[in-house]
């Protein structure tokens, strides 16, 4: 009897423990966004978001740092969706099992926790020594690119596998090709899962400063790229890749490690708006997911 | 695409024949579109081989020219790590022990928080609270590392400090407390699903039995679970190893050699970065040695994803 009445008390005694656990997690990441908007929303200002960085804190802005970030997420963006997407789908639906498609599958699965300044040494000697393309917004994109295409990969195989075998069967019953499946009905029942995935991949690359700063990075830019619009024809220039950039990781990294607490306070400001991206992203991500998948019912 | 079998045999009318021949080109087209398809998906899935080919490639090559100017012998039982001073020393233990450190403080935090959250959330919560919970656990993983830093040298610390007042400004333990909060979704999420994967008859017998909810979970659920969560927390000793601005920004950046948390040390992500903040000419010795790092660190990091790589296989065949 008394055995009993241990186990019970046992079990009480967990769900104690695991409302804690919990508890413990949640109230840190409370924490972690209470210290940051106490110490930064002081410097919220137009004048913060639209300054460039100076030695004096209470002028120093963000304005080269969120530029910079824009247009390096841009490269990221349109390197890693489409690479990630069109890998996916070889392996999903093209590639037959052999040693090949065992190959590739178990180096994505390594790449995807390869740290993420490995990437950043790799850029090092390739992108910018190599190809002697120096550290410019397209090395950058294109190294936060490499760094998250495991990811897209990943969740974008997980999408396309939850569309059903019947569908793809209907489709060539009809007479479609393979691509006209895919284009037409696989990828467009798994959009959002893959909308989802690309959401928090790009919500990772934008927080990542390691591979950055590895790269080369500046931390005091007080001047934007050039602009991707011109007034003349073409109208279009690509100028800006080559542009050496700021980033706003970089720049919250470069406000902490100065010793003058004014300093700090910037730093808080510029985490504050870096988290805010992040999380409206991830929000971003959450609600896409509850909508498409109110949307389709097998 | 077989030898097409015409119903009526009408071929002899011309107006057919063209139409029928318009109709094999079309199909070739067809053919030609679609294999160049499929081709060009399978570049894109080579991309991830170049990826891992170009990291191997340039990090065993730059290594390679170290261990020309440096003994093997010395990178390995050399306890000094001072390769940019006059007097140079090329001893990685110091960054391999902050690393093994800061990792080591993660794990005590991470794997018993994220280990009970998922036993919480997969056998007690109702699914409610599991829908709210999990995602908002997960967003510890999506905070900027960068914000980690910020938040373990300039909250943490001083909060530690306010208990032990010896405790030095930089310190491996802070870094190691808050890059194990960062990690518990890694770890709660992924057993989690684990554990959910498990079929219910088992959940069921336990409970015929006249088993209590905690000897379900950890007699029959964790057990059959185990693969997936021995997944789980090999991905995130991974990612403890690899975090890098967190340990550079709170942990300081001395090499010495300690096993005490509370001191400064310097792991091998963050010197990677503190000389890369600096000015270093390509193809010196000092660029080689961040090279070098690089490539313990993959080689660490490699042994732990391949084996959670195989895990998480096997719990997929398994469920």
């Amino acid at each position: 009897m008394s055995n009993l009445r241990g186990n019970k008390v046992r079990n009480a005694v967990f769900a104690i423990v695991g409302l804690i656990a919990m508890l413990v997690s949640s109230l840190t990441l409370l924490a972690l966004i209470a210290a940051l908007a106490m110490d930064g929303s002081s410097r919220f200002s137009s004048h913060f978001f639209f300054s460039f960085p100076s030695r004096f804190p209470e002028e120093a802005g963000i304005l080269s740092a969120w530029v910079g970030t824009s247009l390096v997420m841009l490269v990221t963006a349109c390197t890693a969706i489409p690479l990630g997407i069109a890998a996916a789908v070889y392996l999903e639906e093209y590639g037959s099992k052999n040693w090949l498609t065992d190959l590739i599958e178990i180096n994505i699965a390594n790449l995807a926790g390869v740290p993420s300044i490995v990437y950043g040494l790799m850029a090092l000697g390739l992108f910018v020594y190599q190809f002697h393309w120096g550290s410019s917004i397209l090395t950058a994109g294109l190294t936060l690119a490499l760094l998250i295409l495991p990811m897209v990969i990943i969740t974008t195989r997980e999408a396309i596998r939850t569309v059903p075998p019947s569908i793809r069967e209907a489709a060539f019953a009809l007479g479609a090709s393979k691509w006209q499946t895919v284009h037409d009905h696989v990828l467009p029942y798994s959009l959002g899962g893959i909308l989802t995935g690309l959401i928090i991949a790009l919500s990772r690359a934008i927080g990542e400063s390691a591979p950055l700063m590895t790269i080369g990075a500046l931390s005091f830019v007080a001047f934007l790229p050039h602009p991707p619009l011109q007034q003349e024809f073409p109208f279009l220039s690509f100028q800006w890749l080559m542009d050496p950039f700021a980033a706003l990781p970089i720049q919250t990294f470069n406000w902490i490690s100065r010793p003058q607490e004014e300093f700090h306070l910037n730093a808080a400001a510029a985490g504050l708006v870096l988290l805010g991206m992040t999380l409206a992203m991830n929000a971003l991500a959450i609600t896409v997911r509850a909508r498409f998948r109110k949307r389709l019912q097998w | 695409m077989g030898t097409r079998v015409p119903l009526l045999d009408l071929s002899h009318e011309a107006g057919l024949r063209t139409l029928s021949q318009a109709m094999t080109g079309e199909r070739t087209l067809r053919r030609i579109r679609e294999w160049a398809i499929e081709k060009i998906l399978l570049l894109a899935a080579l991309v991830s081989i170049a990826i891992t080919a170009g990291i191997v490639g340039l990090l065993l090559y730059e290594s390679l020219v170290f261990f020309q100017s440096v003994s093997i012998v010395d990178f390995f039982t050399d306890t000094q790590w001072t390769p940019l001073f006059a007097d140079a020393h090329y001893g990685i233990l110091p960054l391999v022990a902050g690393t093994l450190v800061t990792t080591a403080i993660a794990l005590l935090v991470a794997l018993p928080l994220g280990t009970v959250t998922a036993v919480y959330l997969s056998e007690y919560a109702s699914p409610r609270v599991g829908e709210v919970m999990k995602p908002f656990l997960e967003l510890l993983s999506a905070v900027p590392t960068v914000v980690y830093g910020y938040f373990a040298l300039l909250f943490v610390t001083p909060v530690l400090q306010k208990i032990f007042p010896a405790l030095p400004g930089f310190n491996m333990l802070s870094a190691g407390l808050v890059i194990g909060i960062m990690i518990v979704p890694y770890i709660s999420s992924m057993s989690e699903d684990a554990m959910r994967a498990v079929p219910m008859h088992v959940r069921e017998g336990s409970y015929a039995m006249g088993a209590t909810c905690f000897q379900t979970a950890f007699r029959a659920i964790i057990p059959s679970a185990l693969s997936g969560i021995a997944a789980a927390y090999v991905l995130g000793i991974s990612r403890a190893i690899g975090e890098t601005m967190v340990v550079a920004i709170a942990a300081g950046m001395q090499p010495t050699l300690t096993w005490n948390p509370t001191q400064p040390a310097e792991t091998m992500t963050a010197y990677i970065v503190q000389v890369s903040m600096g000015d270093l000419p390509h193809g010196s010795i000092g660029y080689q040695t961040i090279f070098v790092t690089g490539l313990m660190l993959f080689l660490m990091t490699l042994v732990f994803n391949i084996a959670g790589h195989i895990l998480k296989k096997r719990l997929r065949r398994t469920a």
